[in-house]
């Protein structure tokens, strides 16, 4: 039984497309995070689930139970808002049981649930203050409050730290993660902080115009991105793409770079199909973190690059190399000094190489 | 050296800019009570000459201080001599605008909260043109409807009545109150309204217990707006109404008008003064929440 299904489903707002074909599951326990830039659907996908917006084609299932036309309230969901949407003129107790005296429970279950939420949140001091009254991070508590006490199946999260401070966001974060690991219950949690997704999502579904270009675990996802959109929107400094042909010589395969004649071997690449590779035009995928200034490993593969631009922020710096024209980025610890305007040795790991097929974009 | 001669200069240079900024600030000053003074200049004419007796008024001095307190115009005003026909006075006509206003400022309200609230939280397909044709609403001239108001009013058989009086001041009082509440609502986060949703408040319960609760300034605001425009109003009242039923504006212009022998201006000064006293206890009552009302576009949540 699948906790959360989503099925072929299809939105949009008079002739603009907003979702299309979505698939997707959720496990019992899981925390899903559903990343993607501004306007790429994403909060609009979560609205459905809680039933806030309409479908225009496919069906949500909780529980395998079809709640497409059911009303947000029956769905046993809990939603907590970027901007907190705490009931202004109602106190902190009146916000977290305004659900519940909705659905009418009994007044002695009322306070044991309250009782239980508050002290868990720690905000059983802050019952009688009004939200104008509280700080950022105490209204952060008070709306996953009024979420904790309806005890809902899923709990959906419409960006809620993006409102925070940098330093009270991580804060939060974490105590989210400590939440979910404590409470073990089904999150769908939209952001467009790639931090945020890979920290607490155990599933993270990258999208764009609509549409769901990769639904996998953080780690593959930062390591097999599944096309260049992926590759490029996690990691910061984004992955480097390096523009060229393959060419395959009986069984192996080079890469090289456009206007450069300098051959990289691509070994052990896990090619989804190893045909018609000889002259296909690719990106070549590496990270910034994956290009080294010493060799780390015997497999590292050397090359000669010149340095550009140094960018210094702290605890590293960000190197700017020039590959036959294309801009290659680097990361390297603050520490290494390194000349500009020089040609210096670098070393690959090829190991943590990504190609793309230039014209479709998608991982081969 | 070269740091004295600097310092010095900048002194001469501070000096100057404060003898400049003393003299702006009278000429300011000055400015402002003049025009405060030409602003308020006719309402000293009415209440001076209201305290008047007809002796001190023939004398001309139009702005002199009168010999004593003497409230008998006002008296006159308010209760008339006591004569029987021919004589008007304001008090049942003060109470007919009273049962006028009240039920109309609270109906046009009570519409303009809901429109604006249906406008901004439950968007439906062409909401944008209600809401712009209801705009015109604000800029249709009351002189343009007066006939078919009037038929409409006589079908209804409310014509000549308070009743009617407060329809049409409702119906035209909803183009403003649903402006004034849309704009409000606009700037409150529609997640109020999901969040609501999902607790399982329906659209009544949304309104009343969520965002009636926050709506304080501009209800504020709509009521004194409607409140002035609705007892001020003499087109419609004049047309609609007329003898026993109409309201104090109208009153106020027949006792002016209809004096057949002398004009008693202390008389027209009190009746004056005692039509425009309600706007202005609205105004100080609810004053600053208009202001405020006015200016609040973010009410943070």
């Amino acid at each position: 039984m699948k906790t959360l299904k989503i099925e072929e489903l299809s939105k949009n707002f008079g002739s603009t497309e907003v979702l299309r074909k979505i698939n997707l599951e959720i496990d019992e326990g899981n925390f899903l995070v559903l990343l993607g830039p501004s306007g790429c659907g994403k909060s609009t996908l979560l609205n459905i689930i809680a039933g806030l917006e309409t479908i225009n084609e496919g069906n949500v299932y909780i529980d395998d139970y079809n709640v497409s036309k059911v009303e947000p309230k029956d769905r046993n969901i809990a939603m907590v808002f970027q901007s907190y949407a705490l009931y202004p003129s109602m106190n902190v107790r009146e916000n977290m049981i305004f659900g519940l005296k909705q659905a009418k429970v009994s007044k002695e279950k009322i306070e044991e649930q309250l009782e239980k939420v508050a002290k868990f949140l720690q905000v059983d001091s802050l019952l009688e203050r009004k939200p104008s009254q509280l700080s950022g991070g105490q209204r952060q508590r008070v709306a996953i409050g009024r979420a904790l006490v309806r005890e809902p199946r899923i709990f959906l999260f419409d960006e809620p730290l993006s409102n925070l401070d940098a330093k009270l966001r991580v804060e939060m974060r974490r105590e989210i993660k400590k939440l979910h690991q404590q409470l073990k219950t089904t999150v769908v949690y939209v952001t467009h902080d790639q931090t945020e997704a890979m920290s607490l999502g155990t599933n993270i579904a990258i999208m764009n115009h609509g549409v769901i270009q990769q639904n996998d675990t953080p780690e593959n996802i930062y390591n097999k991105p599944s096309n260049t959109f992926v590759a490029d929107f996690i990691g910061s400094p984004s992955m480097n793409l390096i523009k060229g042909k393959l060419k395959q010589n009986s069984d192996k395969v080079y890469f090289i770079a456009n206007g450069s004649n300098f051959e990289i071997p691509i070994n052990g690449y896990n090619f989804k199909e190893k045909k018609n590779l000889d002259n296909k035009e690719v990106f070549f995928g590496l990270r910034p973190e994956h290009i080294f200034f010493k060799k780390s490993d015997e497999k590292d593969f050397e090359i000669i690059l010149r340095a550009d631009l140094s960018e210094y922020i702290g605890h590293e710096q960000i190197m700017t190399f020039d590959y036959s024209n294309q801009e290659v980025l680097a990361k390297f610890p603050s520490t290494i000094k390194i000349e500009l305007g020089k040609e210096i040795k670098l070393y690959f790991d090829l190991s943590q190489t990504s190609l793309f097929d230039a014209r479709s974009e998608e991982r081969i | 050296m070269q740091d004295n001669i600097k310092s010095s200069s900048y002194q001469q240079l501070e000096q100057k800019s404060k003898y400049t900024n003393i003299f702006l600030r009278w000429f300011l000053y000055f400015v402002l009570i003049l025009f405060a003074s030409y602003f308020i200049f006719p309402l000293y004419v009415m209440i001076v000459t209201s305290l008047k007796t007809m002796e001190e008024i023939r004398q001309g001095t139009l702005l002199s201080w009168p010999s004593g307190l003497n409230f008998d115009s006002w008296a006159v005003a308010w209760g008339g001599r006591g004569y029987g026909a021919g004589d008007t006075f304001l008090r049942p006509y003060f109470w007919n605008s009273i049962k006028m206003v009240v039920p109309a400022v609270l109906f046009s309200t009570f519409i303009g909260a809901m429109a604006g609230y249906v406008l901004t939280k439950w968007r439906f397909k062409g909401d944008k043109w209600v809401f712009l044709f209801l705009l015109f609403g604000c800029f249709i001239p009351y002189q343009a409807i007066l006939l078919p108001m009037a038929r409409t009013l006589g079908v209804l058989g409310i014509s000549n009545s308070v009743i009617g009086l407060v329809l049409v001041h409702t119906v035209y009082g909803i183009p403003f109150t649903t402006l004034f509440f849309r704009n409000f609502y606009v700037s409150i986060p529609t997640e109020l309204v999901k969040a609501a949703r999902i607790d399982g408040a329906g659209f009544f319960k949304i309104f009343f217990k969520i965002l009636l609760p926050i709506s304080a300034p501009i209800i504020v605001v709509t009521i004194i707006w409607q409140f002035t425009q609705i007892w001020n109003d003499f087109l419609f009242g004049s047309t609609f109404s007329f003898g026993e039923a109409a309201p104090i504006q109208v009153a106020l212009n027949n006792m002016v008008l209809s004096s057949t022998s002398v004009k008693e201006y202390n008389v027209d000064m009190a009746s004056a003064i005692i039509a425009g006293i309600p706007t202005l206890i609205v105004y100080v009552l609810a004053g600053k929440y208009f202001i405020r009302g006015l200016t609040s576009g973010a009410v943070k949540g």
